[in-house]
């Protein structure tokens, strides 16, 4: 008896938690699942204070640092002793024997790495203007690595550099702006487009669902990327960013709804006929309220499971549409459009360093991946 | 059963109806026609039309017409004739040009098919009757990757590695070779070599999501009550397993069948263009792109034909395969 008592949790709390407390206590349990939700919030803190972080805007590019590799870092000083970390800007030489232009590291410029440096101006969060960044570059005496214009003299790109001497790393952060919010939002549109839909499809059954039971065979049917092809060139061309990203995040949710529409059907089906749905239609209770009130909180934890499993799917499809060209475009960015750029087999030859931005990709839908595991397995507190 | 296969062949064909409506509708919703991006194409090449020619154009392949007129002539002549349209890029039939890919398009996303089913059944099978066991780990992290590695990236890393590894770069599904002297008996292995690229590529995905639901269904199989009476009763773990709770556990992944084709066409489109695979996905993007829209509304066409009957097909094996759906049809 003792040992069946020591399973159980002793405190009152576990029989007074709601099921959101249990919920939450379970995922915490899910080591990988904590992991993953940690690595999320780094990834949207990132995306937020993207102006910050990035030491370069998007606009800021550098012809003399087009395709080159990661700015080596160094430690120690030219007589081997441990120095505050600095790097070197770089130069155009001439091969006197090919006249090819060689760009190689200028030992002449040496600029010192410092935190809280100035930078291209911007407004953080949108209304507080400044110039400072995490982190740039600095001279001898402690003044920004730029000149009277404000163009940079030397840059340091942690991730290598893009066919136009942009920042990858600042890319990197800007375009998770796109790749980590479109997928959400369009994840919560198709999530109240299909609760709503399969809601009404389930509850009241007879033609009306027959109509939206074809309305969702019709749209599976159609292979996704004809959809997204023909969705997207309707796009008028020369749109605003925001517009354009308005627009994407609409077709990725008008085709994600259809398979959450479908549970949620198949759950209102078995729940529409419990006694207590019986019990609040005879109480006079209206037919929104049951389906709002009663219903959906019946199986809300599933369904958010559902929703943080989808989203990986939005994410890869924006990567996709941006490939094929259709998504986001140049100077506006994400994620899909920097790999738009590894394109080919060359690039990756090349530079290898453009593959980079996927490992972001990667590990942004391994961890709502994982998470949407953990709270699967959580969904169900009293197991 | 009869009955069900009947009533469902009668919902095929509205849904047909309706999903030829929605198709040619999406494809003609972009701005402009064919003539419009093919006299911008020869503007920028330097040949200008004057106003009387383009309207000509448009008489001639009857653009002119609004598009719920151009729709029914569309399937007018398909019923009717079996004319799928006229493809101005191509300037040819419709029909024509498609049959140039279809065989090799089906039959690449057959084996696709086949494939990702053979490898993920076994595995997840395994996966699952050995949990948490090191197979099952090594399995998982690659289901995962894959699932999570956007599909011409995954194409771009292999044939690089490829490159660096042979020195060769298989693109494409013949080589010139092959093209120049047809296929012989020598070419089969290479032939089958440059397959296995496409196959990797666009079935890994696939797999990788049938491996998890049939893990994770096996997984809720063995744990029900009536696994514990067979085991009781001294049945044999393979009974268990196969007769079982695979019977069960095959539900959802029967269901998916059509989910899946559907995947395939759409991960093949994009792979198709970085491998240079002579199948349609190409075809349809600069089909769709030069709005010549009797091509693409065709091959979409097809492409959600056949997940239509791919939908019926797996609608009638749950059925076969479980009793619980044939009740529920019944009553």
């Amino acid at each position: 008896m003792a040992l069946f008592q020591k399973k159980r949790p002793t405190d009152e709390s576990y029989y007074m938690a709601s099921q959101w407390t249990l919920m939450w206590r379970k995922l915490q349990k899910h080591k990988l699942a904590k992991f993953s939700l940690l690595l999320l919030a780094i990834l949207y803190t990132g995306a937020l204070f993207a102006d910050f972080l990035a030491p370069y805007g998007l606009e800021e590019f550098s012809a003399l640092y087009k395709n080159t590799a990661p700015t080596r870092v160094y430690w120690t000083d030219e007589n081997g002793d441990f120095s505050r970390p600095y790097v070197y800007g770089l130069k155009k030489i001439n091969d006197r024997k090919t006249f090819k232009v060689i760009i190689t590291e200028d030992p002449e410029a040496k600029y010192y790495i410092d935190l809280f440096a100035e930078g291209c101006e911007y407004k953080l969060f949108g209304f507080i203007p400044t110039n400072i960044h995490l982190y740039g570059l600095v001279d001898e005496e402690g003044n920004p690595a730029r000149d009277q214009s404000g163009k940079t003299l030397a840059r340091i790109n942690i991730f290598g550099a893009d066919t136009n001497g942009g920042c990858i790393f600042s890319r990197v952060l800007f375009g998770s702006r796109v790749s980590l919010t479109v997928p959400f939002v369009s994840a919560a549109i198709s999530f109240v487009l299909g609760i709503l839909l399969g809601g009404i499809s389930g509850y009241f059954g007879g033609w009306i669902d027959n109509v939206i039971q074809r309305i969702i065979e019709v749209l599976s049917a159609i292979p996704s990327i004809p959809l997204w092809m023909a969705l997207s060139a309707a796009i008028p061309p020369g749109i605003s960013v925001s517009a354009m990203y308005l627009y994407i995040t609409i077709i990725l949710s008008f085709i994600g709804w259809t398979g959450l529409a479908r549970v949620v059907r198949g759950k209102f089906i078995s729940l529409r006929k419990e006694d207590y749905v019986t019990a609040a239609r005879l109480a006079g209770v209206s037919d929104f309220s049951i389906i709002v009130r009663h219903l959906v909180p019946g199986f809300l934890s599933y369904l958010i499971v559902n929703l943080t499993l989808g989203i990986p799917g939005s994410i890869l499809g924006e990567t996709s549409m941006s490939y094929l060209g259709l998504g986001m475009k140049a100077p506006a960015t994400s994620w899909g459009v920097l790999l738009k750029e590894t394109e080919d087999l060359v690039s990756v030859a090349q530079y290898p360093w453009r593959m980079i931005p996927l490992i972001f990709v990667i590990v942004t839908v391994l961890a709502f991946n994982f998470l949407g595991d953990g709270l699967r397995d959580a969904a169900d507190p009293y197991k | 059963m009869l009955k069900y296969i009947g009533k469902r062949l009668l919902m095929f064909v509205p849904t047909l109806i309706i999903i030829s409506f929605v198709i040619f509708f999406i494809i003609q919703l972009p701005p402009g026609d064919y003539v419009t991006s093919y006299v911008a194409a020869m503007a920028a090449e330097g040949e200008v039309f004057t106003v009387e020619q383009i309207e000509d154009l448009r008489n001639q392949f009857g653009l002119n017409d609004p598009w719920l007129v151009q729709y029914f002539n569309w399937i007018k002549g398909i019923v009717l004739e079996g004319d799928f349209g006229y493809s101005f890029e191509y300037g040819r039939g419709v029909w024509s040009v498609i049959m140039d890919r279809l065989y090799l398009t089906l039959a690449v996303s057959f084996i696709i098919l086949v494939f990702q089913y053979g490898v993920s059944l076994p595995i997840g099978i395994y996966c699952a009757n050995h949990q948490y066991s090191a197979g099952d780990y090594i399995f998982s992290f690659f289901g995962f990757i894959g699932t999570a590695t956007p599909n011409f990236l995954l194409a771009i890393i292999i044939m690089y590695y490829i490159y660096v590894t042979t020195g060769n770069v298989y693109l494409g599904l013949f080589s010139t070779e092959m093209l120049q002297n047809g296929m012989r008996w020598e070419y089969v292995p290479e032939f089958l070599g440059r397959c296995a690229i496409p196959l990797i590529v666009i079935g890994t995905s696939g797999t990788c999501g049938i491996i998890r639901t049939v893990r994770a269904q096996m997984l809720d199989e063995s744990a029900r009550q009536y696994t514990l009476t067979a085991r009781a009763k001294g049945c044999s773990e393979a009974t268990i397993t196969y007769k079982y709770c695979l019977r069960a556990a095959l539900n959802p992944v029967v269901s998916g069948m059509a989910g899946s084709l559907r995947t395939i066409f759409s991960g093949s489109t994009v792979s198709a263009i970085v491998m240079n695979l002579a199948i349609q996905g190409p075809v349809l993007l600069t089909a769709l792109k030069s709005q010549d829209m009797y091509l693409a509304g065709t091959i979409v066409l097809i492409q959600a034909v056949l997940v239509l009957v791919g939908t019926l097909l797996s609608d009638i094996a749950l059925a076969w395969l479980d009793p619980r759906i044939r009740f529920a049809e019944r009553s």
